[in-house]
């Protein structure tokens, strides 16, 4: 009997234990809705809130979410300062390199432009984007003027007030402001990136298999789909 | 807060208004006040703690110490802050966590670095990914006021240094003449009457240290400046308290608050040199011995 207890509290003691190990940092921006942002309770909102928790309860993980910069976001993920970023990053080559992704959880979508003036020049103006975004270094190669903002608000602020011609970004973070403010669409959407995946330091295979697995069961179940449709309305593309 | 904010929606005018300052992020962005507030009183006696070892060191008659000082100060002078605060904490953070990799896990096999990545075992991580967020956010505003403290101390060390030189020869000379060792004389002459040399230097410090603080936020400290951008940015309906772009109103208040502490600043430094100058052989000092008499 001493020895059965004595069995149970041990086991007991290493569960814990590997439950104490298993807490994974979910790092995200926490100002691009409706993807993440920080709502009214000072939480972290949005598709990718509910999401990650989703893939969370699936993978059978605790986690934690986390606020950072979109600039050092990258840096300070392969430091281990958290363990995966789901902020909106669509896959790319040049991150790839750096960084490993999931497959992806939303799917490839057009970029595009919004202006106050419908006549806004997109190839010769001042478009204003994101530091450090697909959409930055695509306008980079346009010929128009990149004006560059550390915030996504800030681009579409720049627009509001006259600094910039033009925004350019994921057309579902534009869709409300252009909803409910007068900014209008301007000229044809772009087709950037290889969709949204969660981004993992490269030496953690493990993790990114679970997320994967995750995901898989997300969207053969089509809760996926459900959940993209809630956050971004009928339009959007599913699986 | 109050018992008639649960539908925001609904809410118009005043009563909008006083919910909508009192929800969960405002209350966050009041607290960080605190935070900044704190981060100052820690970083400024820890600054110049840094400052008064390194003028110390810069004076050393041992050769190998004042070229530490030197260096120490030079150096950190002439590194861009924002290039210094992205560096520090990240090769303080990964220097603790390689010491901590090597003391808990000795039979680790794979490489620490991995390509970009930083790899420890995870009982060596600092803090553990385990702990709860607040953990995560003293440490790294431990790091920050490190950091600060680094920074300012090499500028404090100027100050301090060309200070101690200041103190007239003629009192140094006054207390050989009675006997005092080095060490008595620059504990018990130099050192109490630099202060008032180092004031408008020092304040000049305090002051920009005050208007520091967004570097906090590189460190994902989130202080009031990142608070009042994440606040008053245009929020649409998927906020409970849609509004259009209110930066300008949250700077305003940070305006405020920035213009109140500088006053209160000005107010208490004003105070100490007077307390300091006095007895002093300096202008200010002999003014008020002749205002005495």
């Amino acid at each position: 009997m001493k020895k059965l207890m004595l069995g149970t509290a041990l086991l007991a003691m290493t569960a814990s234990f590997a439950s104490a190990q298993d807490v994974v940092r979910m790092g995200t921006e926490g100002a691009y809705p409706p993807y993440n942002f920080i709502n009214d309770n000072g939480e972290v909102d949005g598709f990718e809130r509910e999401l990650g928790d989703e893939l969370c309860a699936r993978a059978e993980l605790t986690c934690e979410w986390v606020t950072n910069e979109w600039d050092s976001i990258i840096p300070n993920l392969v430091s281990g300062n958290y363990d995966t970023i789901i902020a909106g990053m669509s896959i790319t080559a040049e991150r790839d390199e750096v960084i490993d992704f999931t497959q992806d959880y939303y799917p490839p979508t057009e970029s595009s432009y919004a202006a106050i003036d419908t006549g806004a020049d997109l190839k010769g103006g001042v478009i204003a984007a994101q530091t450090g975004t697909i959409q930055a270094g695509y306008v980079a190669e346009t010929g128009a003027t990149l004006l560059e903002f550390a915030t996504p608000d800030e681009t579409v602020a720049a627009v509001k007030n006259g600094e910039a011609d033009a925004v350019f970004a994921d057309k579902d973070f534009l869709a409300p402001i252009v909803a409910e403010s007068d900014l209008e669409w301007v000229g044809e959407g772009v087709p950037l990136g290889g969709g949204i995946g969660l981004g993992l330091r490269e030496s953690d295979a493990e993790l990114k298999t679970k997320f994967d697995a995750a995901i898989t069961s997300m969207k053969e179940d089509g809760t996926l789909n459900t959940m993209l449709q809630k956050w971004f309305g009928e339009e959007i593309g599913t699986y | 807060m109050f018992s008639y904010c649960s539908d925001p929606s609904s809410l118009e005018g005043f009563s909008w208004l006083a919910c909508y300052l009192t929800n969960g992020k405002h209350m966050a962005f009041y607290g960080s006040f605190g935070v900044v507030m704190v981060l100052l009183l820690i970083t400024a006696p820890a600054a110049l703690a840094f400052g008064f070892g390194g003028a110390i060191a810069a004076r050393s008659a041992f050769l190998p110490l004042r070229w530490f000082g030197k260096a120490y100060t030079s150096m950190v002078r002439g590194i861009p802050d924002i290039a210094f605060f992205l560096f520090v904490p990240f090769a303080l953070d990964q220097g603790i966590e390689w010491l901590r990799h090597k003391a808990k896990c000795p039979d680790w096999e794979e490489p620490i670095r991995q390509g970009s990545d930083f790899v420890v075992c995870s009982v060596a991580k600092m803090p553990l990914s385990s702990s709860p967020q607040w953990v995560h956010e003293t440490y790294g505003f431990f790091l920050a006021v490190l950091a600060f403290a680094i920074v300012f101390g090499a500028f404090a060390a100027n100050v301090l240094f060309g200070a101690m030189k200041a103190v007239p020869r003629a009192q140094m000379e006054t207390a050989e003449a009675y006997g005092m060792t080095d060490r008595q004389a620059f504990w018990r002459i130099l050192v109490p009457q630099m202060w008032v040399y180092a004031l408008p230097g020092l304040s000049n410090l305090w002051m920009i240290l005050i208007k520091a603080t967004p570097l906090l936020f590189l460190l994902g400290v989130e202080d009031i400046v990142y608070w009042a951008r994440e606040l008053g940015g245009a929020k649409t309906s998927i906020f409970a308290y849609p509004h259009p772009d209110w930066r300008l109103y949250y700077f305003l208040g940070l305006l405020v608050f920035y213009l109140g502490l500088t006053k209160l600043s000005e107010m208490v430094l004003s105070r100490l040199t007077y307390r300091l100058s006095h007895g002093q052989a300096t202008m200010a000092g002999d003014a008020q011995r002749k205002a005495a008499a």
